[in-house]
């Protein structure tokens, strides 16, 4: 079955069943998102609706309902998906409803993946075409209704803002007025799409849907569902990674006012009570003895010794091209590695579920990346076929890849065993943090050769684990992680001889997954690193220097220039204050970027401003691509300045935001983005901003101080004043 | 008698003097030597017996009478790891010289005190010689419990001999030549352990012995509040005039009206000892907030109020460092008031502190959280802002437990000596200027 | 039995008086806009205010409270700042996954009522202790700066 195929087909009546009881909510445009708690009611759509699809519905009163396969988490989709189907469907915006899709791979599998993902940048890319045919069809039978009504040719027919038109003869029939007849038209094949010039919605900074409701306290995120008779209960893992539970000694907790339950089971210990704060304080007073297992011994110094050593043997082969030995040995050679250390997600709403396991059934509340995920591992914790599994989706307080695991919904149903009616299960921030699915620490060695001020050789490996393989095996062959090589393998550079490869190194016991970026934030921060270095030992500018090997790449080109021109680029800066740039191939848009900072004498670094220029395709909704990269280019930096997740005695040392830092207002520059006008393709943009971020950073300091920075976070220590590379 | 003999016996007698003269200037008084009264033996003191437990625990079993007296000695802070098992040790004590360990004292036979008779065990507490014959550290303050009577010290024996033997070893000490030849200590203790048990004045008041003999045998408070000198024995000539121990400074806490406590309320130093805090004088952290929740909060009313009383008597020494008056609340505007110049310690205070401590210092959330009047921000060397921000703290207030969290993993040295500057400035009434070297110093000496 | 008065409303409620604000508003309330985040006045999600004045409600005992009005995220709207702080935030398109905003617009509107013209560094003093991992630091800035420049409405 095509992508095409698989979405556009008449969606079942048990499949609309399942949505409707299962949709976590609805959202309307100027009508404030749903203020309670409840589940919604399913509407009425099993007659008097026109219902063309798994994504549209439209009543007889004319209120249009999109149906969102994707998850919001911040990055615009629930505003950029309706976009999309309604500027093909030509419906009245203000009329626009949305509706979290049910779980079902089948029907709202991301085309991409082929299962109900949220990720990879790719919402907009991924259902571009797909969506937009949905839409194009469903407004075709809507044209044919009204034309069969008007005896006229559907040629003869436009239409605009929820209408079909007749313009020959001024006469105007509304969607829901042809809402019953449209059902009954067959969609017709191959239906053209609208020539992008003549897009309404797509391309306008319209406002989002999701935000008159985040506003006022009325947004339901998945931390917030109530439901009547709900238990509160928060755990504790082993501190150890791997580690179980020995003992517990539970007296001085069951004397805490509010406490329920206590919950033991092998690997975790959860508290239940009348509220989080009994539940909490019920927890601190448990003593729990831990067997700490093999892991206690584990530590970072020791990860790293053994990632360096592997990471210096030959890896598997993702992209050759040239002859890389030859390439090598003409003219200079060059040698560096970088290093990137585990991060954690920090998800400004903590890992939560909230669950209520019936004999025979289970519901689930909860903001995920992966809805039939979640359903089916609920399924298999609780011994229940799926179908049984309701998830009702709500909006996430981030989810930078934190949420694409469904860890947290398998704890709450483990634990809801022991419970009577629904529990919310909320982790601490402590217990998010020490027990993520970390960032995969890196290590990438690159050697290049230059010859006449260009790189003629170039010999990248990357090692570090390999998320895919655990996550989605398919996008792990032959020793590639497809993830852990993007941005590498398909780097921009000209280079004639290039060579790419991936060793796979897993981490004792640390957990490791999708983080903001994915593969390129690790990618572009080595190459972007290396090519400043490179542009130094060639004598050249960093810009001109990348320019040279770009030349038919004029997407770059222009971004690079734009970047270059509003960036002052060239212009004299104070002393210890420089400017670094980073151009990236990633989720299919061309960005590059360009941060000044300054460090001072004891190495503090101050960023001073950020400017890109961003050729994404067509933007969608250009407000929102400006706030992915506004929001990315901060969340990279604070990753860049701070981020680091070190292991001890089996343990994570950080806990909290004291420990584990983020950038804050007082910190932050200003920014400027510059989203470039583009016929082509949408491309990805939610995690754009992440890998550009630390690279442009560094090669700023870099230029301000000449030391180069191989690892991160940022070393104060080797740039403090004085030193120099 | 050749003359070369008569020389050199001269010389001898000179030199013994000179030595004995040495001694006795640096060991100088003892503890109590500024009462000035008659001392009588405990057993011949008219009046109540200041030692023991209070009157409500007079008829409990031995067991639970050395658990109060534990507490007031205060055992368990340095002989417990932090989330390790209670009275096992391994705390390390970081010195200049090295690193020593605190001792596993759970009646384990081979890692604890399972062996120790009860002669080893006084051997211990008063003398500070180990049931081998090896000489303890100071860091164990035997000079102050060779003060506490023999049936105190057996009854705290009993109680550690109650508990469930906890096997662990201490970490072997890291100190370095000479100080890793405990024989060296023998000569120390002659000096400087008077091996006396704690004799009344008969002059002064049952509550004013009772509060003579908590703090100095049981609560060795002048273990960190009174100055040491070259030899590291206490210097009673300052008593209790405020020192630096293990990174904190322990504020003076004589009768000096400015810069000690001179001029505290009955009831503030009351709230202090019970509860670690007391309204404008700030909150107990560090060192003494440890003591006030595992020693000081669990005392009878009236133990902590026969250490008031004992306290006030403590003759007045002035910290000349200090100011001598505190700083009123800071202005209520960021732009006001002092450290505003301090761009980077602004920076930090008002993205981490700020939320809790106020512009004014007049904590929004909780008194314990008040900076306003407390020694830590109007000592102009910053120490114990530094070591708080370091470290944390966590206080068991009335209405909860209250507690900051530790940023020395993720703020550099450069930041945190910035924000200490920047607090000491705004809500001190003098200002420190701390430098990353000081911060770098004083994380060397945080005890583990 | 304690009693509070939450956004004009008079509530009373059978808790701990050691119990932060935070859990009360949330749990024992239903009053889910004030948001959990750290639990230890580092990230500001929580903030409410307590006779008008930002307070970090996650370590606030609702003991502490008294006799204090409280508002929250709920009730803003209901004062001037609060309401052109909203109308800012939507006209400006601040938000992104809006977990942080409760507390972001919360902290700006205590900033507005008492500093009706702040510059960047009454911003900075005022927001700095509001974390927003989605990063939305730059709009947050101009939002406040364009709320300032709203006539009343
Ligand atoms: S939850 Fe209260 S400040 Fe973070
Ligand atoms: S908008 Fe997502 S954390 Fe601020």
């Amino acid at each position: 079955m095509t992508t095409a195929e698989k979405i556009s087909g008449h969606i079942s009546r048990r499949h609309v069943l399942t949505g409707s009881l299962a949709g976590g909510f609805l959202l309307a445009f100027h009508l404030p998102l749903r203020a309670t708690n409840e589940p919604v009611q399913p509407p009425d759509v099993t007659e008097g609706k026109f219902a063309p699809n798994a994504f549209i519905r439209i009543d007889t009163a004319g209120k249009t309902t999109l149906i969102m396969p994707q998850v919001e988490m911040g990055q615009g989709t629930y505003t950029s998906i309706p976009m999309i189907l309604a500027e093909e469907l030509d419906a009245d915006f203000s009329q626009v409803m949305l509706e979290h899709a049910p779980p079902s791979d089948k029907i709202y599998g991301n085309p991409m993946f082929g299962i109900q993902a949220t990720g990879n940048s790719n919402s907009v890319r991924a259902w571009w075409t797909p969506l937009r045919t949905t839409a194009a069809s469903a407004r075709a039978m809507l044209v044919q209704a009204a034309a069969k009504q008007w005896q006229v040719d559907p040629s003869s027919c436009t239409t605009a803002s929820s209408e079909v038109i007749h313009a020959a003869s001024g006469r105007r029939l509304s969607y829901g007025a042809l809402a019953l007849a449209a059902s009954s038209e067959v969609p017709p094949k191959n239906v053209p799409l609208k020539d992008p010039k003549d897009f309404v919605l797509i391309g306008k900074p319209l406002k989002r849907l999701d935000t008159p409701d985040k506003v006022n306290g009325k947004v339901i995120y998945g931390i917030d569902a109530m439901l009547p008779g709900m238990k509160f209960a928060t755990l504790a893992r082993c501190p150890v990674f791997g580690g179980k539970v020995a003992k517990v000694d539970d007296s001085a907790a069951r004397k805490i006012l509010g406490v329920q339950k206590i919950v033991v089971l092998d690997d975790l210990v959860a508290v239940v009570g009348d509220h989080m704060w009994a539940a909490k304080k019920g927890l601190e007073a448990l003593v729990i003895d831990w067997d700490e297992g093999p892991n206690a011994r584990i530590n970072s110094k020791d990860i790293w010794q053994d990632l360096r050593a592997a990471s210096e043997k030959d890896g598997a082969v993702a992209k050759t091209r040239g002859d890389i030995a030859k390439g090598l040995a003409t003219g200079e050679k060059f040698e560096a590695s970088y290093e990137l250390p585990f991060l954690a997600h920090a998800t400004m709403e903590p890992v939560n579920a909230t669950v209520h396991l019936k004999p025979d059934s289970l519901e689930i509340w909860t903001g995920t990346q992966v809805m039939t995920r979640v359903q089916s591992e609920a399924a298999k914790a609780a011994g229940l076929p799926v179908d049984k599994v309701i998830v009702n989706q709500h909006l996430l307080g981030g989810g930078f890849g934190r949420k694409l695991e469904p860890d947290m919904v398998v704890a709450a149903v483990r634990i809801a065993k022991q419970v009577d009616g629904p529990v919310k299960v909320l982790w601490t921030r402590e217990e998010d943090m020490q027990h993520d699915v970390y960032r995969p620490a890196y290590r990438d060695t690159i050697a290049a050769s230059l010859s006449g001020g260009k790189i003629v050789g170039w010999k990248y490996r990357v090692s570090g684990s390999s998320v895919m393989a655990r996550w989605f095996p398919p996008g792990f062959q032959k020793g590639v992680d497809i993830d852990g090589v993007d941005s590498a393998i398909d780097m921009p550079y000209e280079i004639p001889n290039f060579h790419v490869e991936f060793q796979r190194v897993e981490p004792p016991a640390v957990p490791t997954g999708f983080w903001r970026g994915v593969g390129p934030n690790n990618n572009v921060f080595a190459i972007e690193c290396f090519m400043d270095e490179l542009a130094r030992k060639a004598g050249k500018d960093p810009i001109a220097f990348r320019r040279d090997m770009l030349t038919t790449q004029p997407r770059f080109l222009a971004a690079i220039d734009l970047v270059a021109e509003k960036s002052n680029w060239g212009q004299p800066l104070p002393p210890r204050v420089g400017r670094g740039i980073c151009v990236q191939p990633s989720f299919a848009s061309f960005i590059a970027t360009v941060v000044e900072a300054e460090v001072d004498e004891q190495g503090e670094v101050r960023l001073r401003r950020i400017t890109s220029a961003v050729d994404t395709g067509i933007a969608v909704n250009p407000d929102t691509v400006r706030a992915q990269l506004e929001g990315g280019l901060i969340f990279g930096l604070t990753a860049a300045l701070y981020g680091e997740i070190t292991i001890d005695k089996g343990r994570v040392q950080q806990s909290n935001f004291n420990d584990y830092r983020m950038l804050r207002i007082n910190q932050t520059p200003k920014i400027d983005i510059h989203v470039m006008k583009s016929g082509e393709a949408p491309g990805g943009i939610g995690e754009t901003g992440a890998a550009a971020g630390p690279p442009a950073l560094r090669n700023a300091i870099y230029a301000a101080t000449g030391v180069a920075l191989r690892r991160l976070p940022i070393d104060r220590a080797l740039i403090a004043g004085g030193k120099k590379a | 008698m050749s003359p070369a003999a008569r020389i050199i016996g001269s010389v001898a007698v000179i030199g013994v003097v000179v030595v004995a003269g040495a001694v006795w200037f640096i060991r100088g008084p003892g503890p109590l030597a500024f009462a000035d009264g008659p001392r009588v033996a405990l057993a011949d003191y008219k009046g109540a017996d200041p030692t023991g437990v209070p009157a409500e625990l007079a008829k409990a079993n031995i067991v639970e009478r050395g658990a109060y007296l534990a507490k007031a000695a205060d055992c368990m802070v340095c002989h417990t790891t932090a989330g390790g098992k209670e009275y096992a040790g391994g705390l390390g004590f970081k010195l200049p010289f090295g690193t020593l360990y605190s001792t596993n004292i759970t009646p384990d036979k081979e890692t604890g005190i399972g062996n120790y008779s009860d002669r080893d065990f006084l051997n211990a507490l008063h003398r500070g010689t180990r049931r081998d014959g090896a000489r303890l550290y100071p860091a164990m303050p035997f000079t102050s419990y060779t003060y506490i009577s023999d049936a105190d010290a057996l009854a705290i024996k009993a109680y550690l001999f109650s508990l469930p033997p906890v096997r662990a070893a201490a970490p072997q000490n890291t100190l370095m030549f000479p100080f890793n030849q405990r024989w060296a200590m023998t000569f120390w203790s002659v000096v400087f352990n008077p091996d006396t048990r704690f004799e009344p004045d008969s002059s002064k008041s049952p509550e004013w012995n009772r509060g003579a003999y908590l703090a100095e045998a049981l609560a060795h408070c002048g273990e960190c509040h009174t100055p040491r000198n070259l030899a590291f024995a206490l210097d009673n000539r300052r008593k209790f005039g405020g020192a630096l121990t293990a990174g904190w400074r322990a504020f003076n806490i004589s009768s000096d009206k400015a810069t000690g406590v001179g001029a505290w309320r009955d009831e503030d130093l009351v709230s202090y000892l019970s509860t670690g805090h007391a309204a404008g004088h700030g909150t107990a952290s560090g060192p003494m907030g440890e003591a006030v929740d595992h020693s000081f909060s669990q005392f009878a009313p009236q133990d902590i109020r026969a250490l008031v009383a004992f306290l006030r008597s403590v003759p007045p020494t002035a910290s000349a460092d200090l100011p001598a008056t505190l700083a009123p609340p800071a202005p209520a505007s960021h732009k006001d008031g002092g450290g505003i110049a301090d761009s980077r310690g602004k920076l930090v205070f008002e993205g981490a502190c700020v939320s809790c401590h106020g512009w004014t210092g007049q904590s929004p959330i909780s008194p314990f959280a008040t900076l306003t009047g407390a020694w830590a921000v109007n000592d102009p060397s910053a120490t114990n802002v530094a070591q708080i921000v370091i470290s944390g703290t966590k206080r068991h207030a009335p209405e909860g437990v209250i507690s900051m969290p530790a940023f020395g993993n993720a703020y550099s040295d450069i930041e945190i000596a910035a924000v200490a500057n920047y607090v000491t400035a705004r809500f001190g009434s003098k200002g420190s200027s701390m430098t990353a070297q000081d911060v770098a110093e004083l994380r060397k000496q945080t005890a583990q | 039995m304690i009693k509070l008065t939450i956004n004009g409303e008079p509530k009373s409620f059978d808790v701990p008086s050691d119990m932060p604000l935070l859990w009360v508003l949330r749990d024992v309330l239903g009053m889910t806009g004030t948001k959990f985040g750290c639990g230890i006045a580092q990230c500001g999600a929580c903030t409410v205010h307590v006779e008008g004045k930002p307070v970090r409600s996650c370590m606030l005992p609702v003991g502490a409270v008294h006799d204090r009005p409280v508002t929250t995220i709920e009730g803003i709207g209901a004062s001037p700042a609060g309401a052109k702080i909203q109308k800012a935030w939507l006209d400006l398109e601040v938000i992104q996954c809006g977990y942080c905003q409760s507390g972001q617009i919360m902290s700006a509107a205590a900033l507005l009522a008492s500093t009706p013209n702040p510059d960047d560094s009454d911003i900075d003093a005022a927001m700095a202790g509001n974390i927003c991992r989605c990063g939305t630091y730059v709009r947050i800035r101009a939002a406040i700066k364009h709320a300032a420049s709203q006539r009343q409405s």
